[in-house]
């Protein structure tokens, strides 16, 4: 068992894990960030998907001594108040079905309008591909990052 | 699609209704309602809600004014309004629906509504299992009076307080009014005289006409969007209780072996974790199977000791079964018309066969398939002496209390089980087997656990939909019209322990079964069909619409056959055989066609509504375009669960084989109302993507009596990429009511897809996963 201190969603957070302990299972267990999900443990789905430094990663394939000081962003860090513009678009297109992987596909699409806010169809298959749906949302997942890009013009934050 | 006009949800309650939230029992939520002056808590028995006559809505004294027999609307004096979602919410929007059509009929606005997920109780509930898409055909007329009810009382109530006839108060958006005095009064004034008032009987009540409707049949966002975006939504494996350790459980691979011995003093000594022991299990295949169970600190402890865990099994007679060794051996099953068991044969299809003009013949296959949810089988529970708390992702609460009664002997009264948001269904979670083992292991290890199953745990020990083979010949006459159909189903099935232990028959798994009742079974003159079962070990279950799926896939492909060889249009074709049907289209005595509802639990079927929806797909497609080589459309249709679905699909395939699914068109017959739009949209979304991915990649294999696939990178899903780029839904509304929408939305997609495929390459599929085919052309 090793001390780590990570920067998680702002915050400074102490853990005493063992050094190949997933980032995933930090946050879930020890941290109580359940948002960020396990589906494959093998990094072929992106449920676990949070931001290191901006950038997406596999929480399940990070293990926690590779973190350092990196900044970690997760589903519950990724506005405040549920203001973000893909969280609005989420809940207006209502893209949700059973929910479990959304954390995911949120975390990745965030990068993405990051990089380009206005992606075509082919950016955001590109994108998404690593990201599971097995409701099979894609359509609407596909719909939501274009009305996330339209809010985010619009002003909305990001 | 469009855009929801319908303002989010974002209230984000996630409270249980008598769960001990915030430390309110149901006991001490109703003293505590009662010293804050009382709320109007309507309850009503689930059991005459569901009966036809009753007198429905009709609560005891004791169901006034308390909290504890089947409450689904509380008033509070504030007005708050809280409806009880008591069916599990996998994906399939029920938390949603169901309470949408209480509000509708209680006049509240929807924003202003709280949702609570109710607790398992069968004696306040009934059944709150949610599979077979029956979840919105069997509550939506008692969720309508359950909300009538309770507005009639209200009315009362203000009519009596102003002295002014009932017959001149109106509601509207949580209020009564009368207009002559301009008197209004919000619902929460109210609920301490409603309270006192008797219970209408129900066929006083008057339910609202559908063109009021304000809530109903508009596009809702789900109940806990809110908090799924930002990620507080809980579902079963985020539980965590004071406590609790992180349990594993290995089950032996081959279905039914037992645990001889296992390195236990060593994993013992690893890092974190806690207890390690045998449990015995059952010898239900679909029950408490025997493993080894391991319970650490953490999740990654408990998952990493497992690594090093070394079990000696006796693997039982099985292990030298093959899906390889299967597959032969149906294949030499199915090729004759003999051997099997008659399910139903009419006229002398040999004969009729002998002088056809034409004779097809063909073979289609299907292969073990999981159901995949994203959320591994998990369960919290907590045994203390003979009781047990138990969380679980399920969506049929009854058959996980059942296996800890029967598996661990904890009485039925015993058993509080919190009904957590499940992250997918698909029928995986209509079995209880997840949900026993974590109450075995914490009855075992005294402690509370959560047990989460690993992807490969999901994928080896699933209850999967079985394989199947079907040989089938059709003889058409010199006119090109069909006059006989042959049918050999060769499938697997299990002795009575495959399914809780029952008699010792073989009888086929989930879905497995062909009646001789789908389509165009009863539009042939000649016509057998016969089933051969395979007996083996392997678990089975429901898989989203069960057999239906297959099903679909094997006649409507070789309808279409059919077609192409009389020289026919396939939509002509299809309403030539539903032309052909006898009036009543369904024979009285046929059974129930592939599964519940497939052909007789809906009703039958009915000639006219698939009419319907084929007529409908085709026109609003613009079937019979033209395209060049390597596109083409295809179309089929399909009914089962009560519901009717044709597609139109429009594909692309490169010259290299590669597909692309271009457009879909669908048509459904679930009624004359749809309850949620968005929430009917998106399980035929969802159910076109999934049915693709399905047909696609999805491939299961048995080895050495194992299934041997272990994670996504050998069993692959469809991803966004290769999801339609253009769906188009259309609803038509039959007056017909209102059915569910979860399942027979997915049988006729592949079919619809494959027949394109046809279409565009004159490559014909027969055999699924589709990507063992190669699709190029020249
Ligand atoms: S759990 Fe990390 S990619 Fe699937
Ligand atoms: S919404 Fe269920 S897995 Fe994506």
């Amino acid at each position: 068992m090793s001390q780590y201190t990570l920067n998680v969603n702002g915050q400074s957070r102490t853990v005493d894990v063992a050094p190949e302990t997933p980032l995933l299972w930090v946050l879930r267990d020890h941290l109580d960030l359940v948002g960020t999900k396990f589906g494959c443990g093998i990094g072929m789905c992106g449920a676990c998907t949070v931001h290191l430094n901006g950038t997406p990663a596999r929480g399940c394939q990070t293990p926690i001594s590779t973190v350092g000081t990196q900044r970690v962003t997760t589903i519950e860090g990724l506005s405040a108040t549920a203001t973000h513009p893909l969280q609005k678009a989420w809940m207006e297109l209502d893209v949700p079905q059973c929910g479990y992987c959304q954390a995911g596909q949120i975390m990745t699409a965030a990068a993405l309008l990051r990089e380009k806010p206005k992606p075509t169809d082919t950016d955001i298959d590109n994108a998404m591909v690593g990201n599971l749906c097995r409701c099979a949302t894609y359509t609407r997942i596909r719909a939501g990052i274009h009305r996330a890009a339209e809010l985010g013009a619009n002003g909305g934050a990001r | 699609m469009s855009t929801l006009n319908q303002k989010p949800d974002v209230r984000g309650q996630t409270s249980e209704a008598g769960a001990p939230a915030g430390g309110l029992d149901r006991r001490s939520f109703l003293k505590f309602s009662t010293l804050a002056g009382g709320g109007l808590l309507l309850g009503f028995y689930a059991k005459d809600a569901f009966a036809a006559d009753a007198a429905v809505g009709q609560p005891t004294a004791a169901t006034m004014g308390d909290f504890a027999p089947n409450a689904f609307i509380r008033i509070a004096p504030s007005g708050a309004v809280t409806i009880i979602a008591h069916k599990p919410e996998m994906g399939q929007g029920i938390r949603t629906a169901l309470p949408m059509i209480v509000a509708e009929e209680l006049d509240v606005d929807w924003a202003a509504v709280t949702i609570e997920a109710g607790m398992f109780d069968t004696p306040k509930y009934g059944s709150q299992s949610a599979g077979g898409s029956t979840a919105t055909p069997q509550n939506y007329d008692p969720m309508r009076r359950m909300g009538a009810t309770a507005r009639a009382m209200l009315v009362e109530a203000a009519a009596q307080t102003w002295g002014v006839p009932v017959s001149e108060c109106t509601t509207a958006a949580g209020s009564v009014l009368h207009a002559a005095s301009g008197r209004k009064a919000g619902y929460g004034t109210l609920v301490a005289k409603a309270a006192t008032l008797p219970v209408p009987a129900a066929n006083t009540l008057v339910l609202k006409d559908p063109k009021d409707f304000k809530i109903v049949g508009q596009r809702i966002s789900g109940y806990q969007n809110a908090d799924v975006v930002t990620g507080k939504a809980i579902f079963g494996v985020d539980q965590k209780i004071p406590g609790m350790l992180y349990a594993v459980f290995e089950k032996c691979p081959v279905f039914g072996g037992k645990v001889v011995s296992a390195n236990l003093d060593k994993i013992k000594t690893l890092a974190g974790v806690k207890q390690a022991f045998v449990i015995d299990g059952t010898a239900n295949l679909t029950g408490l199977m025997p493993g080894v169970a391991i319970l650490a600190d953490s999740t990654w402890a408990a998952f990493s000791a497992r690594k090093q865990l070394e079990v000696k099994w006796d693997e039982g007679p099985r292990a030298t079964d093959s899906t390889a060794a299967f597959d032969k051996r149906a294949v030499e099953i199915g090729s004759k018309m003999e051997g099997g068991t008659t399910v139903r044969t009419v006229g002398d299809t040999a004969a009729a066969l002998a002088g056809a003009a034409k004779v097809v013949e063909a073979a289609y296959s299907y292969p073990f398939i999981s159901h995949t949810n994203l959320e591994p089988q998990n369960t919290t529970a907590y045994v203390q002496g003979d009781r047990v708390e138990v969380w679980s992702p399920t969506q049929n609460p009854q058959a996980g209390a059942g296996l800890i009664t029967s598996a661990l002997g904890i009485p039925a009264a015993n058993i509080k089980l919190h009904i957590t948001r499940s992250g997918g269904g698909f029928g995986r979670r209509l079995s209880g087997d997840y949900m026993v083992e974590a109450a075995a292991i914490s009855q075992k290890a005294g402690v509370p656990v959560k047990l989460t199953w690993s992807r490969e745990d999901d994928l080896q020990h699933d209850h999967f939909r079985p394989g199947g083979h079907h040989f089938i010949k059709g003889g058409l006459d010199a006119s090109g019209k069909l006059i006989a159909w042959a049918h050999h189903n060769v499938t697997y099935g299990t002795m009575g322990a495959g399914r809780g232990g029952g008699a010792p028959t073989l009888s086929p798994g989930s879905g497995g079964g062909l009646d001789g009742n789908q389509f165009p079974a009863n539009a042939v003159p000649n016509f057998q069909v016969m089933q051969t079962i395979m007996e083996c070990s392997i678990p089975m279950g429901p898989w989203r619409a069960p057999g239906n799926c297959a099903f679909a896939f094997v006649t409507q492909g070789f309808v279409d056959e059919l077609a192409v060889a009389a020289g026919k249009d396939p939509v002509q074709f299809r309403l030539d055989l539903l032309d052909a049907y006898p009036a009543p289209a369904a024979p009285a005595a046929a059974p129930a066609a592939g599964g519940r509802g497939g052909g007789g639990g809906g009703g039958g079927f009915n000639v006219a509504r698939a009419r319907g929806v084929l007529q409908l797909a085709a026109e609003k497609a613009g079937w019979g375009k033209k395209f060049p080589k390597g596109q083409g459309a295809g179309i089929a249709f399909h009914f089962s669960h009560m519901g009717y679905v044709a597609y139109v699909a429009e594909v692309t395939v490169s010259r290299t084989g590669v597909l692309k699914v271009d457009r879909v068109v669908a048509a459904a017959d679930v009624g004359r109302q749809i309850v949620n739009l968005s929430g009917a949209d998106n399980q035929i979304e969802g159910s076109i993507i999934d049915g693709l991915g399905t047909a696609m990649y999805q491939e299961l294999v048995l080895d050495k009596g194992r299934m041997v696939k272990g994670n996504f990178a050998e069993y692959p899903m469809i991803r966004m990429p290769q999801a339609p780029a253009k769906i188009e839904i259309h609803y038509l509304k039959s007056d017909n009511n209102p059915t569910g929408l979860g399942e027979p939305a997915i049988p006729p997609i592949a079919p619809a897809i494959g027949n394109a495929i046809f279409a565009a390459t004159g490559k014909r599929l027969r055999a699924f996963p589709w990507s063992k085919t190669d699709l190029s052309w020249t």
